[in-house]
């Protein structure tokens, strides 16, 4: 039940989501936004061209789709651009049936650890329940929250911030 | 001198000593009023132990030495400069010459023996002495074996901070917290224990899966805690006697934020599931689970009143982080932070006098305290990120852990235990061989 209530939450996310932008909150004199933004996992093939990635796999995901999206502050709605991204992930997980993703809930340190814990879980979710919308099947799909646990960008900047509350979707099943 | 035999326990038995139990009724008690923001240090002589042999006399001076740093730590004493002593410890074995103390300004005196005793044991005897009334305040003696002396230094600094201040030490506890190493992106955290003081330091897990939040029982030889362990967050219960690791029940989703409950027959937890997270209780004997809340909110860092009947917790129902109390069963949930900014990890008081918490304002962390109806908030530590206070089991001494921040390169970002006085005074780092974070303070040891 309460997973059905939680689903109409996320629709009603996504509509409101322009509203509740993370540049709002982030944007810095000279320093970097949500916009800003760029994986810092960027995977290289070995001969410098993506034609040598196997399909279905991390590094196809990452070079040709995008793993990752970002949330506001204590946020865990998808704005626009973060639907474009999961719009191409469904697709690609579409074209590659066999394929199951666990997605990573984020933070950053600027909440206390359980709750992170808690508001990473939701991140996860947020991103899964609206890959399902897009008819991916749900068992393919596990989640895990690392709240603030694991940062990808070092230091204490809102640009570090940024990049840190993010759900990273990533080719295998290592979640619940 | 009579001695009387209180209690016996596996590896050791102390007595009262009665001696010289006469007041001057010229003198007001000696007494240090812990209630208060602002006290001046009680200046203590803790004299050497005397002894016989030589190892004797070191058991005396090294259980002295930590006599000294417990009460000296504890802001309400200072230790008068040994090096200032008249007396010998030899001539103080039949009776204190208190004009010798006085003279140093030693209000009172802490002195004893340390004795060897022929079925191998260690015989540990000290008395109080309040220097101006030249009455003897209180006087123990202790049987343990050897390997124990710090335990037996920390039980005579609780027996001395009780007869001064009228409240239980806190001096013979433990404390469990996470060691981190690594940078951030890839930091390594195991679970470690040590005395209350940084000795007897030791590490638990290897380090090898992610741990989190531990906390101990109140029967002291299970933690509770969380571990990533096989990439499945969940709750695990760690029995430090044997070093066994077990997880708790058979949850479908991610369960964190565990407390024992006061009994230690129960552990709350929040379980995650659909993204959303409850505070549940598990009966650690029947494995019954029991859910408390229902709501589509973050409800997680439930932590029970001493009594057992009511719980406070931290959910973002109504819009951000705030604490809310209901009963144990989960009903007449109520908010009780209406202060500005988030509030978070609550923590019910020893005593149940009050809740310790974090609270994020204006991009600030503080630790702070407030009665249970939300009333008389004081904030008692503020940093760039200060979190997870755990209190004393005298419910007067709060530890948390500080953060600094850190740059785009990894460097800073170090963490480290604090303890502060209720009072808000007296804030001390406690030595950690490496960083530290998310401690909890046992009960006193039984």
């Amino acid at each position: 039940m309460r997973l059905k209530i939680y689903g109409i939450l996320a629709a009603v996310a996504l509509l409101s989501a322009c509203a509740s932008g993370p540049e709002a909150t982030d944007t810095t004199a000279g320093g970097g936004s949500v916009a800003d933004a760029k994986p810092v996992e960027t995977y290289t093939a070995p001969l410098g061209t993506t034609a040598t990635v196997a399909p279905g796999s991390q590094e196809d995901l990452v070079a040709n789709v995008g793993d990752r999206v970002f949330f506001g502050f204590d946020q865990f709605t998808l704005d626009g651009k973060s639907r474009s991204v999961l719009d191409k992930q469904a697709a690609w997980l579409s074209a590659n049936p066999s394929v199951i993703v666990t997605i990573q809930g984020h933070c950053d340190e600027r909440g206390t650890r359980e709750y992170n814990l808690a508001l990473g879980e939701r991140r996860a979710n947020a991103a899964k329940d609206y890959l399902v919308q897009l008819g991916v099947n749900p068992n393919r799909i596990k989640t895990i929250s690392y709240g603030k646990e694991r940062p990808v960008a070092l230091g204490s900047s809102d640009s570090a911030w940024a990049q840190n509350r993010r759900s990273v979707t990533v080719v295998g099943n290592v979640g619940s | 001198m009579v001695l009387g035999i209180i209690k016996t326990t596996k590896n050791w038995f102390f007595c009262a000593l009665f001696l010289l139990t006469a007041v001057s009724p010229s003198h007001a008690e000696l007494r240090i009023d812990i209630t208060q923001g602002s006290v001046k240090p009680m200046p203590i002589a803790v004299a050497d132990l005397g002894g016989q042999s030589g190892d004797e006399q070191k058991f005396g001076r090294d259980i002295a030495r930590v006599i000294a740093t417990d009460l000296e730590r504890s802001g309400l004493f200072k230790a008068v400069d040994r090096d200032a002593f008249i007396q010998s410890a030899d001539a103080l074995e039949t009776l204190p010459r208190f004009g010798d103390w006085r003279i140093i300004n030693a209000q009172a005196l802490v002195q004893g023996r340390a004795k060897l005793v022929p079925d191998g044991r260690l015989r540990v005897e000290f008395r109080l002495w309040d220097v101006v009334a030249e009455t003897q305040m209180v006087g123990l003696a202790y049987f343990t074996i050897p390997d124990n002396w710090r335990r037996v230094a920390h039980i005579i600094s609780d027996a001395i901070y009780k007869r001064i201040t009228g409240e239980s030490g806190y001096f013979d506890t433990r404390i469990v917290y996470i060691a981190e190493s690594g940078p951030a992106d890839r930091r390594k955290k195991r679970l470690a224990i040590m005395d209350q003081d940084g000795a007897n330091h030791r590490f638990l897990t290897d380090g090898s899966s992610l741990v989190l939040t531990p906390r101990f029982s109140p029967e002291l030889q299970e933690i509770t805690y969380l571990s990533y362990f096989g990439n499945l967050p969940r709750v695990y219960i760690f029995n430090i006697d044997t070093g066994r690791q077990e997880v708790l029940g058979d949850f479908p989703g991610m369960t964190f934020a565990p407390r024992f409950s006061p009994g230690g027959k129960e552990v709350i937890i929040s379980m995650a599931k659909g993204g959303n997270s409850d505070i549940y209780t598990m009966d650690l004997r029947t494995r019954k689970v029991t859910q408390l809340t229902f709501h589509s909110a973050i409800d997680t860092s439930a932590s029970f009143s001493p009594d057992a009947a009511k719980i406070v917790f931290n959910s973002d129902r109504g819009g951000t982080q705030q604490l809310y109390v209901m009963t144990a069963a989960g009903k007449s949930v109520r908010r009780i932070s209406y202060g500005k900014g988030r509030y978070a990890t609550p923590v019910w008081s020893p005593r149940g006098d009050l809740i310790a918490f974090t609270k994020i304002h204006r991009g600030r962390f503080f630790i702070g305290v407030m009665r249970p109806d939300g009333s008389g908030e004081r904030l008692l530590a503020e940093d760039f990120l200060v979190e997870s206070p755990t209190w004393a089991p005298n419910g007067r001494v709060l530890m948390f852990f500080r953060q600094s921040k850190s740059t785009a390169d990894g460097k800073g970002g170090r963490s480290r235990l604090f303890s502060v006085d209720l009072t808000g005074q007296n804030l001390r780092e406690i030595i950690t061989p490496i960083d530290a974070s998310d401690p909890a303070w046992s009960p006193l040891i039984p």
